[in-house]
Protein backbone atom coordinates (compact mmCIF):
# COMPACT_ATOMS: atom_id res chain seq x y z
CA UNK A 1 0.00 0.00 0.00
CA UNK A 2 0.95 3.39 -0.77
CA UNK A 3 2.03 6.08 1.73
CA UNK A 4 -1.40 8.45 1.79
CA UNK A 5 -0.72 11.86 2.30
CA UNK A 6 -3.48 13.96 4.17
CA UNK A 7 -5.19 15.40 1.31
CA UNK A 8 -5.02 19.57 1.88
CA UNK A 9 -7.95 21.70 3.34
CA UNK A 10 -8.52 22.84 0.33
CA UNK A 11 -9.93 19.50 -1.30
CA UNK A 12 -11.71 18.32 1.92
CA UNK A 13 -13.70 21.32 1.19
CA UNK A 14 -14.15 21.83 -2.54
CA UNK A 15 -14.99 17.70 -2.41
CA UNK A 16 -17.96 18.20 0.02
CA UNK A 17 -19.09 21.35 -1.75
CA UNK A 18 -19.37 19.41 -4.95
CA UNK A 19 -20.81 16.86 -3.02
CA UNK A 20 -23.55 18.92 -1.74
CA UNK A 21 -23.75 20.71 -4.89
CA UNK A 22 -24.95 17.56 -6.93
CA UNK A 23 -27.33 16.41 -4.07
CA UNK A 24 -28.96 19.96 -4.35
CA UNK A 25 -29.14 20.16 -7.57
CA UNK A 26 -31.04 16.37 -8.12
CA UNK A 27 -33.43 17.10 -5.30
CA UNK A 28 -34.79 20.26 -6.62
CA UNK A 29 -34.26 18.39 -10.23
CA UNK A 30 -36.80 15.75 -8.41
CA UNK A 31 -39.03 18.27 -6.48
CA UNK A 32 -39.68 20.05 -9.83
CA UNK A 33 -40.67 17.23 -11.80
CA UNK A 34 -42.89 14.61 -9.07
CA UNK A 35 -44.28 18.70 -7.62
CA UNK A 36 -47.59 18.52 -9.62
CA UNK A 37 -47.92 14.90 -9.49
CA UNK A 38 -48.09 15.01 -5.85
CA UNK A 39 -50.57 18.67 -5.56
CA UNK A 40 -52.79 16.62 -7.75
CA UNK A 41 -52.60 13.11 -5.80
CA UNK A 42 -53.38 15.39 -3.05
CA UNK A 43 -56.42 16.75 -4.19
CA UNK A 44 -57.72 13.19 -5.45
CA UNK A 45 -57.12 12.25 -1.78
CA UNK A 46 -59.01 14.59 -0.46
CA UNK A 47 -61.83 13.73 -3.52
CA UNK A 48 -61.71 10.48 -2.40
CA UNK A 49 -61.99 11.03 1.16
CA UNK A 50 -65.13 13.28 0.93
CA UNK A 51 -66.82 10.43 -1.32
CA UNK A 52 -66.19 7.86 1.35
CA UNK A 53 -67.65 10.13 3.85
CA UNK A 54 -70.79 10.98 2.12
CA UNK A 55 -71.36 7.80 0.30
CA UNK A 56 -72.74 6.82 -2.72
CA UNK A 57 -75.41 9.25 -2.79
CA UNK A 58 -72.13 11.75 -3.51
CA UNK A 59 -72.35 13.19 -6.96
CA UNK A 60 -69.91 15.84 -6.88
CA UNK A 61 -68.77 18.68 -4.26
CA UNK A 62 -67.84 22.06 -4.18
CA UNK A 63 -65.33 24.04 -3.04
CA UNK A 64 -65.28 27.24 -0.60
CA UNK A 65 -63.01 29.60 0.24
CA UNK A 66 -62.66 31.17 4.08
CA UNK A 67 -63.06 35.04 2.68
CA UNK A 68 -60.87 37.52 3.78
CA UNK A 69 -63.42 38.69 6.65
CA UNK A 70 -62.94 35.06 8.04
CA UNK A 71 -66.53 34.66 8.41
CA UNK A 72 -68.43 33.84 4.66
CA UNK A 73 -67.61 31.82 2.87
CA UNK A 74 -66.54 32.36 -0.95
CA UNK A 75 -66.97 29.26 -3.92
CA UNK A 76 -63.64 28.28 -5.69
CA UNK A 77 -63.43 27.13 -9.14
CA UNK A 78 -61.44 24.04 -8.76
CA UNK A 79 -61.20 22.94 -12.27
CA UNK A 80 -57.10 23.80 -12.52
CA UNK A 81 -57.10 20.18 -10.48
CA UNK A 82 -54.53 21.62 -7.65
CA UNK A 83 -56.72 22.96 -3.98
CA UNK A 84 -56.41 26.47 -3.50
CA UNK A 85 -53.62 28.06 -1.26
CA UNK A 86 -55.79 28.78 2.30
CA UNK A 87 -58.71 27.44 4.62
CA UNK A 88 -60.92 25.33 2.50
CA UNK A 89 -64.14 23.27 3.02
CA UNK A 90 -65.54 21.20 0.72
CA UNK A 91 -69.69 21.05 0.39
CA UNK A 92 -70.84 17.78 -1.01
CA UNK A 93 -73.73 17.79 -2.88
CA UNK A 94 -76.25 14.42 -4.32
CA UNK A 95 -77.54 14.09 -7.16
CA UNK A 96 -80.72 16.73 -6.87
CA UNK A 97 -77.88 19.45 -6.55
CA UNK A 98 -78.72 19.18 -2.33
CA UNK A 99 -75.96 19.86 0.43
CA UNK A 100 -75.63 17.45 2.31
CA UNK A 101 -72.98 18.70 4.73
CA UNK A 102 -69.43 20.19 4.82
CA UNK A 103 -66.41 18.15 4.69
CA UNK A 104 -63.76 20.31 6.51
CA UNK A 105 -59.66 19.32 6.26
CA UNK A 106 -58.30 20.21 9.63
CA UNK A 107 -54.54 19.41 10.90
CA UNK A 108 -52.93 19.38 14.40
CA UNK A 109 -50.09 17.77 16.20
CA UNK A 110 -50.06 13.90 16.46
CA UNK A 111 -47.78 11.41 18.07
CA UNK A 112 -45.08 11.86 15.59
CA UNK A 113 -45.92 14.73 13.44
CA UNK A 114 -48.88 16.94 12.07
CA UNK A 115 -51.93 14.27 11.58
CA UNK A 116 -54.07 15.81 8.83
CA UNK A 117 -57.90 15.02 8.59
CA UNK A 118 -61.04 15.61 6.83
CA UNK A 119 -64.42 15.37 8.64
CA UNK A 120 -67.87 15.30 7.75
CA UNK A 121 -70.02 18.10 9.49
CA UNK A 122 -73.64 18.38 8.80
CA UNK A 123 -74.57 21.90 10.39
CA UNK A 124 -78.34 21.47 11.14
CA UNK A 125 -77.59 18.29 12.80
CA UNK A 126 -74.64 20.05 14.59
CA UNK A 127 -73.25 16.57 14.12
CA UNK A 128 -69.94 15.06 12.56
CA UNK A 129 -70.57 12.45 9.79
CA UNK A 130 -67.69 11.02 8.96
CA UNK A 131 -63.52 11.42 9.56
CA UNK A 132 -61.22 10.28 7.25
CA UNK A 133 -57.18 10.74 7.64
CA UNK A 134 -55.27 11.66 4.86
CA UNK A 135 -51.75 12.40 6.08
CA UNK A 136 -50.16 10.77 9.06
CA UNK A 137 -46.66 9.61 10.25
CA UNK A 138 -48.45 7.92 13.70
CA UNK A 139 -46.69 4.66 15.10
CA UNK A 140 -47.74 1.81 12.05
CA UNK A 141 -49.62 -1.24 13.95
CA UNK A 142 -51.16 1.35 16.33
CA UNK A 143 -51.38 5.19 16.17
CA UNK A 144 -52.03 4.60 12.22
CA UNK A 145 -55.16 2.50 13.19
CA UNK A 146 -57.07 6.34 13.35
CA UNK A 147 -57.29 5.80 9.63
CA UNK A 148 -58.13 1.68 9.95
CA UNK A 149 -59.25 0.81 12.58
CA UNK A 150 -63.42 0.02 11.58
CA UNK A 151 -64.26 -0.03 15.37
CA UNK A 152 -62.39 3.70 16.08
CA UNK A 153 -64.04 4.75 12.67
CA UNK A 154 -67.30 4.05 13.63
CA UNK A 155 -67.21 6.41 16.68
CA UNK A 156 -67.47 9.28 14.01
CA UNK A 157 -70.88 8.09 11.70
CA UNK A 158 -73.24 10.80 14.05
CA UNK A 159 -70.87 12.21 16.46
CA UNK A 160 -72.59 15.09 18.47
CA UNK A 161 -70.36 17.97 18.76
CA UNK A 162 -72.53 19.52 21.55
CA UNK A 163 -71.08 19.65 24.31
CA UNK A 164 -67.41 19.23 22.81
CA UNK A 165 -66.33 15.83 21.84
CA UNK A 166 -64.58 13.72 25.01
CA UNK A 167 -62.78 10.94 25.06
CA UNK A 168 -63.44 7.79 26.95
CA UNK A 169 -61.64 4.45 27.14
CA UNK A 170 -63.72 1.25 27.03
CA UNK A 171 -67.08 2.32 26.87
CA UNK A 172 -69.07 4.58 25.05
CA UNK A 173 -72.32 5.65 26.70
CA UNK A 174 -72.73 9.45 25.64
CA UNK A 175 -73.62 10.89 21.95
CA UNK A 176 -70.46 13.58 22.35
CA UNK A 177 -68.01 10.61 23.28
CA UNK A 178 -65.30 8.88 21.25
CA UNK A 179 -63.72 4.99 22.32
CA UNK A 180 -59.63 5.59 22.22
CA UNK A 181 -57.89 2.49 20.55
CA UNK A 182 -56.19 0.78 22.91
CA UNK A 183 -52.65 1.14 22.77
CA UNK A 184 -53.12 4.11 20.69
CA UNK A 185 -54.92 6.46 23.04
CA UNK A 186 -52.87 9.85 22.20
CA UNK A 187 -53.42 9.36 18.63
CA UNK A 188 -56.99 9.04 19.36
CA UNK A 189 -56.60 11.90 21.60
CA UNK A 190 -54.59 14.19 18.99
CA UNK A 191 -58.19 13.21 16.83
CA UNK A 192 -60.63 14.48 18.75
CA UNK A 193 -58.26 18.01 20.27
CA UNK A 194 -58.15 18.36 16.34
CA UNK A 195 -61.85 18.44 15.71
CA UNK A 196 -62.67 20.27 18.76
CA UNK A 197 -60.19 23.19 18.01
CA UNK A 198 -61.37 23.36 14.32
CA UNK A 199 -65.27 23.04 15.15
CA UNK A 200 -64.40 26.08 17.25
CA UNK A 201 -63.05 27.72 14.71
CA UNK A 202 -65.99 26.80 11.64
CA UNK A 203 -68.93 25.94 13.92
CA UNK A 204 -70.36 29.67 13.85
CA UNK A 205 -69.50 30.02 10.27
CA UNK A 206 -70.74 26.69 8.61
CA UNK A 207 -74.18 27.16 10.61
CA UNK A 208 -74.72 30.66 9.49
CA UNK A 209 -74.07 29.59 5.99
CA UNK A 210 -76.43 26.59 6.00
CA UNK A 211 -78.84 29.28 7.70
CA UNK A 212 -78.53 31.42 4.85
CA UNK A 213 -79.26 28.54 2.68
CA UNK A 214 -82.22 27.27 4.48
CA UNK A 215 -83.61 31.33 4.61
CA UNK A 216 -83.33 32.06 0.58
CA UNK A 217 -84.78 28.28 0.46
CA UNK A 218 -87.76 29.06 2.20
CA UNK A 219 -88.23 32.62 0.38
CA UNK B 1 -8.11 -19.23 -18.82
CA UNK B 2 -9.86 -16.32 -19.29
CA UNK B 3 -12.73 -19.02 -18.53
CA UNK B 4 -11.18 -20.04 -15.20
CA UNK B 5 -11.04 -16.50 -14.41
CA UNK B 6 -14.28 -15.67 -15.03
CA UNK B 7 -15.06 -18.72 -13.25
CA UNK B 8 -13.42 -17.32 -10.10
CA UNK B 9 -14.83 -14.20 -10.17
CA UNK B 10 -18.26 -15.28 -10.71
CA UNK B 11 -17.80 -17.77 -7.39
CA UNK B 12 -16.57 -14.89 -5.89
CA UNK B 13 -19.43 -12.38 -6.77
CA UNK B 14 -21.73 -15.05 -5.95
CA UNK B 15 -19.97 -15.66 -2.10
CA UNK B 16 -20.19 -11.67 -1.68
CA UNK B 17 -24.02 -11.92 -2.32
CA UNK B 18 -24.63 -15.04 -0.51
CA UNK B 19 -23.08 -14.42 2.82
CA UNK B 20 -25.09 -11.23 3.41
CA UNK B 21 -28.40 -13.96 3.86
CA UNK B 22 -27.41 -16.18 6.08
CA UNK B 23 -23.96 -16.24 7.55
CA UNK B 24 -23.32 -12.58 7.83
CA UNK B 25 -27.36 -11.69 8.40
CA UNK B 26 -26.70 -7.97 8.94
CA UNK B 27 -29.56 -7.92 11.94
CA UNK B 28 -29.10 -11.25 13.48
CA UNK B 29 -25.24 -11.40 13.30
CA UNK B 30 -23.93 -8.92 12.42
CA UNK B 31 -26.85 -6.57 14.58
CA UNK B 32 -26.58 -3.85 12.54
CA UNK B 33 -29.55 -1.42 11.40
CA UNK B 34 -31.42 -2.05 14.17
CA UNK B 35 -33.29 0.79 14.57
CA UNK B 36 -36.10 -0.17 11.81
CA UNK B 37 -35.53 -3.32 12.56
CA UNK B 38 -36.92 -2.50 16.00
CA UNK B 39 -39.52 0.34 15.17
CA UNK B 40 -41.40 -0.87 12.21
CA UNK B 41 -41.84 -4.35 12.18
CA UNK B 42 -44.68 -4.45 14.04
CA UNK B 43 -46.25 -6.13 11.14
CA UNK B 44 -45.27 -8.31 8.01
CA UNK B 45 -46.16 -6.22 4.96
CA UNK B 46 -44.29 -2.98 7.21
CA UNK B 47 -41.41 -5.46 6.97
CA UNK B 48 -41.19 -5.86 3.31
CA UNK B 49 -42.10 -2.53 2.41
CA UNK B 50 -38.91 -1.61 4.78
CA UNK B 51 -36.96 -4.24 3.34
CA UNK B 52 -37.74 -3.32 -0.50
CA UNK B 53 -36.95 0.49 0.05
CA UNK B 54 -34.03 -0.62 1.59
CA UNK B 55 -33.04 -2.90 -1.10
CA UNK B 56 -33.26 0.11 -3.86
CA UNK B 57 -31.50 2.93 -1.46
CA UNK B 58 -28.46 0.13 -0.07
CA UNK B 59 -27.97 -1.18 -4.35
CA UNK B 60 -27.73 2.82 -5.47
CA UNK B 61 -26.03 4.11 -2.60
CA UNK B 62 -23.24 1.17 -2.94
CA UNK B 63 -22.77 1.56 -6.19
CA UNK B 64 -22.10 5.27 -6.78
CA UNK B 65 -19.96 4.97 -3.19
CA UNK B 66 -18.01 2.10 -4.94
CA UNK B 67 -17.76 3.68 -8.00
CA UNK B 68 -16.52 7.09 -6.85
CA UNK B 69 -14.32 5.46 -3.83
CA UNK B 70 -11.12 6.75 -5.34
CA UNK B 71 -12.24 10.30 -5.70
CA UNK B 72 -13.81 10.56 -2.23
CA UNK B 73 -11.12 11.90 0.33
CA UNK B 74 -10.50 9.82 3.13
CA UNK B 75 -11.47 12.21 6.21
CA UNK B 76 -14.63 13.55 4.64
CA UNK B 77 -15.64 10.39 3.56
CA UNK B 78 -18.33 9.55 5.91
CA UNK B 79 -19.84 13.27 5.38
CA UNK B 80 -20.12 12.33 1.56
CA UNK B 81 -21.90 8.93 2.21
CA UNK B 82 -24.56 10.35 4.11
CA UNK B 83 -24.74 13.51 1.88
CA UNK B 84 -25.53 10.48 -1.16
CA UNK B 85 -27.71 8.30 0.87
CA UNK B 86 -29.76 11.07 2.58
CA UNK B 87 -30.07 12.43 -1.49
CA UNK B 88 -31.46 8.82 -2.56
CA UNK B 89 -34.15 8.29 0.02
CA UNK B 90 -35.31 11.87 -0.80
CA UNK B 91 -35.46 10.88 -3.95
CA UNK B 92 -37.21 7.59 -3.38
CA UNK B 93 -39.67 9.85 -1.11
CA UNK B 94 -41.04 12.10 -3.57
CA UNK B 95 -41.07 9.98 -6.40
CA UNK B 96 -42.96 7.79 -4.45
CA UNK B 97 -45.28 10.08 -3.31
CA UNK B 98 -45.66 11.42 -7.33
CA UNK B 99 -46.04 7.71 -8.90
CA UNK B 100 -47.83 5.44 -6.06
CA UNK B 101 -49.55 7.43 -2.93
CA UNK B 102 -51.18 4.64 -1.54
CA UNK B 103 -47.95 2.67 -0.77
CA UNK B 104 -46.01 6.08 0.39
CA UNK B 105 -48.84 6.66 2.32
CA UNK B 106 -48.83 3.08 4.45
CA UNK B 107 -44.70 3.81 4.47
CA UNK B 108 -45.30 6.76 6.40
CA UNK B 109 -42.63 7.49 8.68
CA UNK B 110 -40.30 4.68 7.31
CA UNK B 111 -38.57 6.32 4.29
CA UNK B 112 -37.43 9.28 6.15
CA UNK B 113 -35.59 6.41 8.72
CA UNK B 114 -33.48 4.90 5.60
CA UNK B 115 -31.31 7.57 6.32
CA UNK B 116 -29.82 6.54 9.62
CA UNK B 117 -29.91 3.13 8.92
CA UNK B 118 -26.45 2.35 9.99
CA UNK B 119 -26.71 -0.70 7.91
CA UNK B 120 -26.68 1.59 5.14
CA UNK B 121 -23.76 3.83 6.26
CA UNK B 122 -21.74 0.26 7.42
CA UNK B 123 -21.79 -1.68 4.21
CA UNK B 124 -20.40 1.63 2.29
CA UNK B 125 -17.74 2.33 4.93
CA UNK B 126 -16.99 -1.51 5.18
CA UNK B 127 -17.67 -3.07 1.87
CA UNK B 128 -18.17 -0.34 -1.14
CA UNK B 129 -15.55 1.78 0.16
CA UNK B 130 -13.09 -0.16 -0.13
CA UNK B 131 -14.04 -2.66 -3.08
CA UNK B 132 -14.93 -2.60 -6.89
CA UNK B 133 -18.36 -2.17 -8.44
CA UNK B 134 -19.40 -5.36 -9.08
CA UNK B 135 -18.78 -7.14 -5.96
CA UNK B 136 -20.33 -3.63 -4.14
CA UNK B 137 -23.53 -4.48 -5.83
CA UNK B 138 -23.48 -8.17 -5.10
CA UNK B 139 -22.80 -7.40 -1.46
CA UNK B 140 -25.16 -4.72 -1.43
CA UNK B 141 -28.03 -7.16 -3.46
CA UNK B 142 -27.15 -10.44 -0.41
CA UNK B 143 -27.10 -8.01 2.65
CA UNK B 144 -30.67 -6.14 1.53
CA UNK B 145 -32.38 -9.75 1.00
CA UNK B 146 -31.31 -10.54 4.42
CA UNK B 147 -32.08 -7.34 6.36
CA UNK B 148 -35.11 -7.82 4.72
CA UNK B 149 -35.57 -11.88 5.64
CA UNK B 150 -34.60 -10.43 9.22
CA UNK B 151 -37.66 -7.70 8.93
CA UNK B 152 -40.19 -10.34 8.00
CA UNK B 153 -39.15 -12.89 10.85
CA UNK B 154 -39.39 -10.65 12.94
CA UNK B 155 -42.28 -8.67 11.59
CA UNK B 156 -44.21 -12.26 11.15
CA UNK B 157 -43.53 -13.35 14.75
CA UNK B 158 -45.46 -9.72 16.50
CA UNK B 159 -47.96 -9.33 13.68
CA UNK B 160 -49.41 -12.85 14.13
CA UNK B 161 -48.81 -12.75 18.54
CA UNK B 162 -49.84 -9.34 18.72
CA UNK B 163 -52.87 -8.76 16.12
CA UNK B 164 -53.71 -12.34 15.72
CA UNK B 165 -53.12 -12.18 11.58
CA UNK B 166 -50.32 -12.16 9.14
CA UNK B 167 -50.33 -9.76 5.85
CA UNK B 168 -54.13 -8.72 7.24
CA UNK B 169 -55.37 -12.42 7.08
CA UNK B 170 -56.81 -13.93 10.89
CA UNK B 171 -55.03 -16.47 11.72
CA UNK B 172 -56.61 -17.89 14.78
CA UNK B 173 -59.90 -16.94 14.61
CA UNK B 174 -62.12 -14.29 15.92
CA UNK B 175 -61.62 -15.47 19.59
CA UNK B 176 -58.09 -14.71 19.69
CA UNK B 177 -57.03 -12.35 22.09
CA UNK B 178 -54.03 -10.14 20.78
CA UNK B 179 -50.99 -10.30 22.76
CA UNK B 180 -50.37 -6.23 22.48
CA UNK B 181 -46.93 -6.12 23.71
CA UNK B 182 -46.04 -8.02 21.05
CA UNK B 183 -47.07 -4.92 18.74
CA UNK B 184 -45.79 -2.14 20.98
CA UNK B 185 -41.69 -1.49 20.86
CA UNK B 186 -41.12 -3.72 24.27
CA UNK B 187 -42.61 -6.70 21.83
CA UNK B 188 -39.80 -5.33 19.20
CA UNK B 189 -36.61 -6.05 21.91
CA UNK B 190 -38.69 -9.78 23.26
CA UNK B 191 -38.65 -10.94 19.45
CA UNK B 192 -35.22 -9.38 18.12
CA UNK B 193 -33.53 -10.67 21.65
CA UNK B 194 -35.53 -14.38 20.94
CA UNK B 195 -34.03 -14.49 17.52
CA UNK B 196 -30.60 -13.07 18.43
CA UNK B 197 -30.43 -15.84 21.30
CA UNK B 198 -31.32 -18.58 18.67
CA UNK B 199 -28.62 -17.28 15.82
CA UNK B 200 -25.91 -17.63 18.85
CA UNK B 201 -26.73 -20.79 19.84
CA UNK B 202 -26.53 -22.47 16.58
CA UNK B 203 -23.55 -20.58 15.47
CA UNK B 204 -21.85 -22.35 18.64
CA UNK B 205 -23.64 -25.35 17.94
CA UNK B 206 -21.57 -25.43 14.94
CA UNK B 207 -18.01 -23.92 16.00
CA UNK B 208 -17.85 -26.53 18.69
CA UNK B 209 -19.31 -29.22 16.31
CA UNK B 210 -16.55 -28.10 13.98
CA UNK B 211 -13.69 -27.82 17.10
CA UNK B 212 -14.40 -31.38 18.09
CA UNK B 213 -13.88 -32.39 14.57
CA UNK B 214 -10.60 -30.85 14.27
CA UNK B 215 -9.74 -32.19 17.70
CA UNK B 216 -10.75 -35.71 16.89
CA UNK B 217 -8.81 -35.39 13.79
CA UNK B 218 -5.71 -34.44 15.65
CA UNK B 219 -5.66 -36.64 17.92
CA UNK B 220 -5.96 -39.33 15.74
CA UNK B 221 -2.87 -38.63 13.62
CA UNK B 222 -0.99 -37.72 16.83
CA UNK B 223 -2.61 -40.71 18.58
CA UNK B 224 -3.09 -38.74 21.58
CA UNK B 225 -6.05 -39.44 24.03
CA UNK B 226 -9.75 -38.59 22.61
CA UNK B 227 -11.10 -36.25 23.82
Amino acid sequence: MEATREPSAQRLILSLSISGLVAGIVLVGVYDVTYPAIQKNRAEAVKKAVFKIYGEHTKGFEVFLLGSDHKTLQAFDMSGGALPEGSTVFGAVDSSGQLMGYAVPAEGAGFQDTIKILYGYDPTQKRIVGMEVLESKETPGLGDKIGSDAKFRANFTALSVEPAIQLVKGKKSGANEVDAISGATISSDAVVKILNRSLDQWRPILAAEAAKKSGAKER
Amino acid sequence: MATKMDDEEKQKLYDEFVKGIWRENPVFIQVLGLCPSLAVTNSLMNGIAMGAAVLFVLVCSSFLISLLRNVIPKPVRISIYIVVIATFVTAVDFTLAAVAPDLHKSLGAFIALIVVNCLILGRAEAFAGRHGVKESVADAIGMSIGFTLALCLIGGIREALGNGTLLGYSLFGPNFEPWVIMILPPGGFLTLGAYLFLFAYFKERSEEKKQRQADAARNLTEGRRAA
